[in-house]
């Protein structure tokens, strides 16, 4: 049983979708039971599998019974492992936190929205642990597709961003397809471990620098790099809010670490830093991406849209620290993929909560939020803080090895933007939580003692695990030395100082 | 001149699905019409899976399917002979993608025609802008 | 050195944390609520003192809570300078404590809950940076109080402290993100640790203008310590209720920013290092220029508070000027300064709370014949402005007569000549305020002979503090050996 496990974190979810779908038409009630299950299982085996990495290094398996290169091989490594944990957990969460959401949104397709979601999380799962270009893509594809059905099935504008999210995120994906064909035409091989063997003998070949470049481009499409990235505010805010909490912490991450599986495993740092040498002008552009998204976030004036461009900027962050090409950047950018995922959780989840008790999420419809939900207000305010990049919080520390590797490779430029988008991040939640800490006007002026408190909390059910993320920041921060140095530094080639 | 024809004719596989591949995604771009744009997605599609397919051709050999049955041991397969496989199996799995996307985006196309009654982006966007002027 | 591992550092950091629960808890029974922020005080305190033993034994005590970067961890460490400023900081919290009773009761201020659970976590801030072990965590607590304080400056929650409260976080945060935060990456990248040792950590291959550039980017990313051109937040922030004024802006926050500037210049660059190229003079010359400028614009002022705030920012560039003469009796005076500069200001800040509660008034004009109404206040008043300007009988005498000689020792016969005139400007906007309140004639008095003293919570704090103030004067030696024992630690044994 324990082989298998590199298999389960794909295999139960799929499983599950099944399950939801026959089970649901009769009794739609066990659709949360069972994805609960099917996540909790893929996640403890996707613990487990970090141990086994930790205690044995990284291993391969052949789906199926199938070796490479007749089958498809899931390789698992201290990288897609650690990433593989937190979207699961991520995941996890969202599914608890948003079962009331879900009922309320969906009453009557909670089966679809659970079946969607159960393979969306598959989609995830697969992505990360394939070892397999072209497998990569269909996963790819099955995370998309679900994707667009989670943000389309939700009212108003939802249907619109969902399709032009299609739009946008198919040409990104037939882009990677196209680099893949590419390559494929190069080697004859579609394994990740032989494309990497075999691609330094056509390294000069003016084709693998476009497949490269062609790929990358198809990324840039699904990760929403600026200014790639069109399609992601409106998909993010007009989507259902269960929606919005399960995909806005997971889709990104996932692209972002599919770019780093591609340049250092398939083609290798040397091909990209010191070939191709591009890492400097993808700086540039994540410079960009990072000043472009935060000030297009102050330009909102609703929450879930300034959450949104701050996603994008984000992007920019891990992007840049990326192709610093250094450890020092790469280090960032990797735990920043942890760290982003239970940040944006983090803020969705909260805005999840305050939706539940305001129609909109217009910020001046916000005053006194931090009287009437004060625990929602304080995890918003520990996200808000985590994104700002203030210690403890998680954030800081991601912040600081993208800052010292930007120091290092003496890119000023982004170092520059980072604390730009930092003095944003200030600037942003702090009008957030002015509106909220001050109370709209002809209530609660003046001196009063003893202040009648009408607190109308979200459910329990969203509170306490938006809660735990909150507090997880704060845990992770404070761990954060021991995340690099127990598993990130191996998760960076050892070519790379 | 004559190199140029040659240059031309010699990847015209490649000539077309890179014109096919523009025409998908000029009319995503430009086009106004939901459908349309639909249909450009599409279009880009068929081309990259074109591309993959047409990698796999090669002059003289046949469909990848060993003509001489089990016993036949005396001479071995020759891979000259037939057309790779593997494009077209991968396209399989390509296609199928594509429908499913199709699907998804004809539904919200038809979610999107119930809500504004109008697949023409700047009449949906018009009407957007006439809700939310009607919220204040 | 002795290097003792002990808990006691965190604890006396954690205390006031783990009380916030207990006060929202008991937040509808006022007396019990009260009674759990005395207790938190309390007993931080007496940690706090219970330490100064073995740290005047030569000892410093260390906790390392995780590792969280490579040679940089969250960590404790209580030496004699940080146990100067945390048992300053923790003793007045008791008394601000009594004091925040009678004025918020006093003046029958909402939000109270919020207000003490906030003031214990500036506090739980405040020592965690005193007890800093290094840059990182400095930062740590630096940021967790900025963020912390917020809530107190804008506790009414109009549109002036709105106002107020973004300048403030702007100023602050802005600053430490915009500037420390990369200077401090940048100390690490060098130097590989952020931990503050005697002459500093920073390697000689480092060039004097890349050092130039560190030094000012953590003065004035420090911007607690109202260096100008950033120190227009504090004149802003006496928005708070005036025991915030009090403690959080006449000791604790400003302080912590003129903290860790000192740390900055003896721990992370070294006085050696800058000495030898004469960037100490560069700092010296900033600090007297806020010292005289904020001095004549404390004169124009008519608000009390206001007035008060930049003498603080004045003040507050005393010891930033301590620190850069790089001289034993200039750092000592320095750092002498923060608590006699502490005891006088927060008499100060008590004394023009008692007056708003007992009486409305804010502004200085107002307050001509106050001293017959108020004749416990306006001497309180009276001991506290003698002990900001330096004169005997009072503590801040003795700091002011260590930074001259550090001046003399350093040979910048300019900066004795700023602190002289500054003296005598300190002198030329308080001592009017005492006159006009106890001299002038029936007519010109505002009040009416009757006495009428603000509450009795207020009033015992003003007194206490009045009086160590001039206590400090007679038996300044805890203070004094503490800071004398830290100026052993910080040079290295010459």
């Amino acid at each position: 049983m324990s082989q298998h496990l590199p298999a389960l974190p794909v295999i139960v979810p799929l499983l599950s979708a099944l399950l939801i779908t026959m089970l649901g038409w009769f009794k739609p009630r066990l659709s949360f039971p069972i994805a609960l299950a099917a996540l909790t299982v893929a996640l403890l085996s996707a613990v487990g599998l970090m141990g086994r990495v930790l205690s044995s290094g990284a291993a391969a398996y052949g789906m199926g019974g199938w070796n490479p290169p007749w089958g498809i091989a899931y390789h698992v490594d201290h990288l897609n492992a650690l990433v593989l944990i937190a979207v699961l957990a991520a995941a996890l969460v969202g599914l608890i936190a948003t079962r009331k959401c879900v009922k309320e949104e969906f009453a009557e397709r909670i089966v679809p929205f659970y079946t969607l979601f159960v393979l969306f999380v598959t989609g995830l799962a697969g992505i990360l642990l394939t070892g397999d270009a072209f497998n990569l893509y269909v996963l790819l594809e099955v995370a998309s597709l679900t994707g667009y059905a989670l943000i389309g099935i939700g009212e108003k504008r939802a249907p619109l961003a969902g399709l032009n999210y299609i739009l946008m995120g198919t040409i990104g994906a037939s882009f990677y397809l196209l680099g893949i064909g590419y390559l494929y035409l190069m080697t004859g091989t579609l394994n990740m471990a032989d494309l990497a063997q075999r691609l330094p003998a056509v390294y000069d070949s003016h084709v693998v620098a476009l497949a490269f470049f062609i790929c990358l481009t198809g990324l840039f499409v699904k990760m929403a790099f600026f200014p790639l990235h069109g399609w992601l505010p409106n998909a993010y805010s007009h989507a259902p809010s269960a929606a919005s909490i399960l995909i806005a912490p997971l889709t990104t991450k996932v692209m972002i670490y599919v770019m780093i599986r591609l340049t250092l495993t398939v083609f290798t740092p040397d091909y990209a830093f010191d070939i191709l040498d591009i890492g400097n002008a993808i700086v540039w552009l994540a410079v960009i991406a990072i000043v472009m998204g935060s000030a297009l976030a102050l330009a909102q004036n609703r929450l879930k849209h300034i959450l949104s461009y701050i996603v994008v900027a984000e992007v920019g962050y891990m992007v840049g620290g990326f192709w610093l090409g250094n450890r020092a950047g790469m280090t960032g950018s990797i735990l920043h993929i942890v760290n982003d995922a239970a940040m944006t959780l983090c803020v969705f989840l909260a805005a999840g909560a305050l939706l539940t008790r305001i129609r909109e999420d217009r910020l001046a419809g916000l005053q006194g939020m931090f009287r009437k939900m004060p625990l929602s207000m304080a995890a918003l305010a520990a996200g808000g803080l985590s994104i700002i990049g203030v210690p403890p919080t998680c954030g800081f520390f991601s912040k600081w090895y993208l800052i010292s590797g930007g120091i290092e490779a003496g890119h000023y430029g982004f170092v520059a933007a980072l604390l730009f988008s930092s003095l944003v991040n200030v600037v942003l939640f702090f009008r957030i939580f002015e509106i909220a800490y001050f109370e709209p006007l002809g209530q609660g002026h003046g001196h009063h003692r003893n202040d009648p408190s009408p607190m109308a909390e979200a459910p329990t059910s969203m509170l306490a695990p938006l809660v735990v993320v909150a507090v997880l920041l704060v845990v992770l921060g404070l761990y954060s030395g021991n995340l690099v140095s127990a598993i990130i530094q191996y998760a960076i080639p050892a070519q790379i100082i | 001149m004559n190199e140029w024809i040659a240059f031309l004719a010699g990847k015209f596989n490649y000539w077309g699905f890179i014109v096919l591949m523009m025409i998908g995604i000029y009319a995503i771009i430009a086009k106004k019409n939901l459908i349309k744009k639909i249909i450009g997605m599409n279009i880009f599609q068929t081309a990259i899976i074109l591309f993959y397919v047409s990698t796999a051709a090669k002059r003289d050999a046949g469909i990848p399917i060993i003509t001489h049955g089990h016993g036949m041991s005396g001479h071995s397969a020759r891979a000259v002979d037939y057309i790779n496989p593997l494009p077209h199996v991968l396209m399989l799995t390509a296609i199928v993608v594509s429908v499913a996307t199709l699907g998804v985006a004809l539904t919200l196309a038809v979610k999107v025609y119930r809500q504004y009654g109008s697949l023409e982006e700047d009449e949906i966007a018009d009407s957007i802008r006439a809700r939310a002027g009607g919220d204040q | 050195m002795d290097l003792i591992v002990s808990l006691k550092p965190l604890f006396a950091v954690l205390i006031s944390i783990l009380v916030v629960p207990m006060i929202i808890w008991s937040g509808n029974r006022p007396n019990l609520r009260e009674a759990w922020t005395f207790a938190a005080a309390g007993i931080k305190f007496l940690i706090v003192a219970s330490m100064v033993p073995a740290v005047l034994g030569g000892a410093t005590l260390e906790w390392t809570m995780v590792q969280v970067l490579p040679g940089a961890a969250i960590a404790f460490r209580v030496d004699a300078f940080g146990l100067l400023f945390a048992l300053v900081s923790s003793f007045l919290w008791i008394v601000t404590s009594a004091y925040s009773i009678g004025y918020m009761r006093g003046l029958d201020e909402h939000g109270q809950t919020r207000y003490y659970c906030f003031f214990a976590l500036s506090l739980s801030a405040t020592v965690g940076v005193a007890f800093s072990a290094n840059l990182l965590t400095l930062y740590l607590f630096y940021e967790m109080l900025s963020f912390a304080t917020y809530p107190l400056v804008t506790h009414h929650q109009d549109m002036e402290s709105r106002s107020s409260g973004r300048k403030y976080i702007l100023y602050i945060v802005g600053s430490s993100i915009g500037l420390a935060l990369p200077a401090m990456v940048y100390v690490y990248g060098v130097s590989g640790t952020l931990d503050f040792a005697t002459q500093g950590i920073m390697p000689s291959s480092v060039p004097p203008a890349v050092l130039m550039a560190l030094v000012l980017m953590f003065l004035f990313g420090f911007a607690k310590a109202g260096v100008m051109p950033f120190h227009s937040w504090l004149p802003a922030a006496m928005v708070a209720p005036t025991p915030v004024s009090a403690l959080l802006h006449a000791v604790a926050v400003v302080k912590v920013g003129a903290f860790c500037i000192f740390r900055v210049l003896t721990g992370v660059m070294g006085a050696d290092l800058l000495t030898g190229i004469g960037l100490g003079t560069v700092v010296c010359y900033i600090a007297a220029f806020t010292i005289i400028v904020s001095s004549l614009i404390a004169l124009s002022q008519d608000g009390l508070k206001r007035r008060l705030a930049f003498s603080t920012i004045g003040q507050l560039s005393y010891i930033v000027l301590g620190a850069a003469l790089l001289t034993p009796q200039g750092l000592t005076g320095g750092m002498l300064h923060i608590a006699m500069h502490a005891f006088g200001k927060i008499t100060l800040f008590f004394c023009a709370g008692a007056i708003f509660v007992a009486t409305g008034v804010k502004n200085i004009s107002d307050m001509t014949g106050i001293g017959k109404r108020m004749p416990i206040t306006m001497t309180a008043f009276f001991i506290g402005s003698l002990s900001v300007i330096g004169l005997p009988p009072c503590g801040g005498f003795i700091s002011k007569w260590f930074l001259a000689l550090g001046t003399l020792e350093a040979r910048q016969y300019v900066m004795l000549v700023v602190i002289l005139t500054s003296s005598l400007l300190n002198a030329a906007y308080f001592l009017p305020i005492v006159y006009r309140a106890f001299f002038c004639t029936a007519e010109e008095s505002k009040f009416d002979n009757r006495m009428g003293e603000a509450p009795i919570w207020c009033l015992i704090p003003l007194k206490l503090t009045a009086f160590i103030s001039i206590l400090l004067f007679l038996f300044p030696q805890p203070f004094l050996d503490l800071a004398k024992l830290a100026v052993v630690q910080i040079l290295g044994s010459k």
